[in-house]
């Protein structure tokens, strides 16, 4: 006897398509032009911040950076959909998200400077640092939504990982573990196509990425990423029932850009591949649909990309100013100082090392 | 009340859980089962299914979501299974865990204190007896401890819980129930940093800790030979000042660990010596260890580990120097 076990299939959402028309039925109640003029600047804010960073890179003002041109709308969207009691976890190159939660943009500058000083983030940002080992945060936002769970606290964790990201046994793991123990978790993969040189297809003959929930007996969904408003109703739709337990949330987007300023993509990827994205640019299809309406024409724009520019540079100015103190790296390690620890720090100072 | 090491530990988690509740056990077969070696025993039944959980097979799972749930609040007690499981979470530990407080600069920590069964000598599967605590030791950041006696056991894993750091507290199988002690039914500290001179003597300095303790007691005392036993009790950080101290005084130096030899901690605490008292020495210093090999199969353990006639005998040739 042969009879069926399990079967499912994976829905792909798109509210707003490349012209800029939206799927009135899909819209969500709280989205009105108001809103979507409100995802628009801040797409914009995070494109210019991107510019702005790459371009210090490139003057040996910055370490590395990992650009997200193109992946504003996966990131905008998920950021404006959370609220000030839902936890945040990033990996490395989520500053769009962190521009909605208001992580100082100092502090943004200052991490890609190469300064642990970058990582202090606010409580009121609700957030942990950048996490550079792809899918090694994944668990940490699982453990963090059962202690929200368990201390009553309210919220739902938002965690990110790349279509690489879900190739690590960690991804596995982190949505398994959440799926038993009903964590209050939000898994948005960030498939931008790319995982360095590496296309989607070489991570998995897998034909969604969403469908790996099911391994874990989980939800999942695959929206368009490159539509602010789908992102933000699949992760304000996600939040809404993460009570329930973990979704995950497939991005279909695309990396515009190098996957950081130390590789060159033109060794690994076609430009008629990135050519073909263009026109699905997530800001695009906004600005078209705000024009139509009258709500936006380029004296706005450049009075907006002038704010924002203005934000930019004194934030810039600020991370500029840093100076390192040594002894922060003695002092931090444990919750006190072993005394062979500060003979190592106190014999380094007397020896003038760091001069 | 007389217990084991196993009764000590499983008294601390009692006493650790309901003082705080934001202590959570975590681990294989830790809930209903009470671990394999049972020291979570009883614990699910007092604490419930929220704070004694059974998760899924999934060591990196275990402890990258312990560290969350240090993150987020929680003080969680992971259990890995067997020493030699651990190494599936070595990122989670070496990455996150050792990193969280100084890469945001004491804003955020990882409270928490991952408990496995360490060393051989019980004639256990492969990859059952490893004694790992170099590999945690080396890069910074986590705390290693590990207790040679139930006294020991409780009054250090009592303190773990009440730092915020992240604590690795490796437990000697062997002693689990080698032998009992009188164990006191109240909570009590014992310092974690502060190594703990089990025998004064004035000839030979021995630095010591876990399954090594009791044979060099015994080699000792059936010599009879003069010397100053150090239990370690935390390898990180380092009790330098108790070593250094000693060797001074007693001028000869022994190092006896389960741990393989070479890149041992022996070699950190004999370069120390070095540092600090080598004008003091009247001998070399001598490390006994387990072979620089890979843990063996059980039918090949007692050619692998240190035993009684081998500290014996290094005893002597130092004596003899």
């Amino acid at each position: 006897m042969i009879k069926e076990a399990f079967s499912t299939s994976i829905n792909y959402m798109q509210v707003m398509d490349e012209q800029g028309n939206i799927d009135q039925q899909l819209l969500p109640k709280d989205v009105d032009d108001s809103k979507i003029l409100e995802m628009y600047k801040w797409m914009s804010f995070a494109r210019q911040l991107d510019a702005k960073a790459l371009s210090l890179q490139r003057q040996g003002r910055a370490v590395t950076y990992a650009p997200l041109v193109g992946e504003e709308a996966t990131q905008i969207g998920s950021a404006m959909a959370m609220g000030q009691n839902d936890f945040f976890v990033p990996n490395f190159r989520q500053h769009g998200v962190f521009l909605v939660r208001r992580l100082p943009l100092y502090a943004i500058f200052l991490y890609w400077k190469g300064f642990e000083e970058g990582s202090v983030v606010g409580k009121d940002v609700n957030a942990l640092p950048y996490i550079v080992p792809v899918s090694t945060q994944l668990p940490h936002a699982t453990g963090i939504a059962l202690a929200q769970k368990y201390r009553k606290t309210g919220g739902a964790v938002v965690t990110y990982v790349g279509d690489g990201g879900t190739s690590e046994g960690n991804f596995y793991e982190a949505i398994n573990f959440a799926g038993i123990m009903k964590a209050p978790l939000v898994m948005i993969i960030e498939n931008n196509g790319w995982a360095i040189s590496e296309p989607r297809s070489e991570q998995t003959a897998a034909q969604t990425l969403a469908q790996k929930a099911v391994a874990a007996g989980i939800p999942s969904i695959q929206v368009d990423g490159n539509d602010v408003i789908s992102v933000y109703k699949a992760t304000k739709d996600a939040i809404s029932k993460a009570a329930d337990g973990p979704i995950v949330i497939e991005c279909i987007t695309y990396r515009m850009s190098m996957h950081t300023t130390a590789d060159d993509p033109s060794k690994y990827r076609p430009q008629a591949d990135v050519e073909a994205w263009k026109p699905k640019d997530p800001l695009l299809r906004v600005r078209n649909y705000l024009a139509k309406k009258g709500l936006w024409d380029d004296a706005k724009e450049s009075t907006l990309s002038e704010e924002h520019l203005k934000e930019i540079d004194a934030a810039v100015d600020e991370a500029e100013k840093f100076k390192a103190d040594p002894k922060s790296m003695f002092q931090n390690l444990y919750s006190f100082i072993p005394d062979t620890l500060k003979e190592e720090m106190d014999a380094a100072a007397a020896a003038n090392f760091w001069q | 009340m007389m217990q084991n090491m196993v009764g000590a530990l499983n008294s601390a988690l009692d006493s650790i859980l309901h003082d705080d509740d934001r202590a959570v056990i975590l681990g294989e077969d830790v809930a209903k089962d009470g671990g394999v070696f049972r020291v979570t025993d009883g614990l699910l039944d007092k604490y419930g299914p929220q704070r004694v959980i059974d998760t899924p097979l999934s060591e990196a799972g275990i402890i990258g979501t312990s560290i969350g749930m240090a993150l987020g609040g929680l003080h969680p007690f992971p259990e890995i299974q067997f020493a030699g499981f651990m190494y599936l979470a070595f990122d989670q530990l070496i990455n996150h865990a050792a990193r969280y407080r100084s890469r945001t600069r004491s804003t955020k920590s990882v409270p928490m204190v991952v408990r496995t069964p360490v060393s051989g000598g019980v004639r256990t599967l492969e990859h059952h007896s490893d004694s790992p605590e170099q590999y945690y030791s080396h890069g910074g950041g986590l705390i290693v401890v590990e207790p040679s006696n139930p006294y020991d056991a409780k009054g250090l894993l009592i303190r773990a819980a009440h730092m915020d750091d992240p604590v690795i507290f490796l437990e000697p199988t062997k002693l689990y129930r080698l032998f009992k002690q009188e164990v006191p039914d109240n909570q009590y500290e014992v310092p974690i940093g502060k190594a703990n001179v089990v025998r004064q003597g004035g000839d030979l300095t021995i630095v010591t800790w876990g399954t090594m303790v009791p044979v060099v007691k015994n080699a000792v005392e059936k010599k009879g030979t003069d010397a100053e036993i150090i239990d370690l009790r935390t390898i990180n950080p380092l009790d330098e000042d108790t070593i250094i101290s000693s060797v001074k005084k007693t001028g000869k130096a022994m190092i006896v660990h389960e741990a393989q030899l070479s890149f041992g901690p022996g070699a950190e605490i004999a370069a120390r010596i070095a540092e600090k008292a080598i004008f003091e020495l009247d001998a070399p210093v001598m490390r006994v260890a387990s072979a620089s090999l890979p843990y063996p199969y059980p039918g090949y353990e007692q050619y692998y580990i240190p035993n009684e006639a081998k500290v014996s005998q290094y005893i002597d040739k130092m004596m003899s120097e």
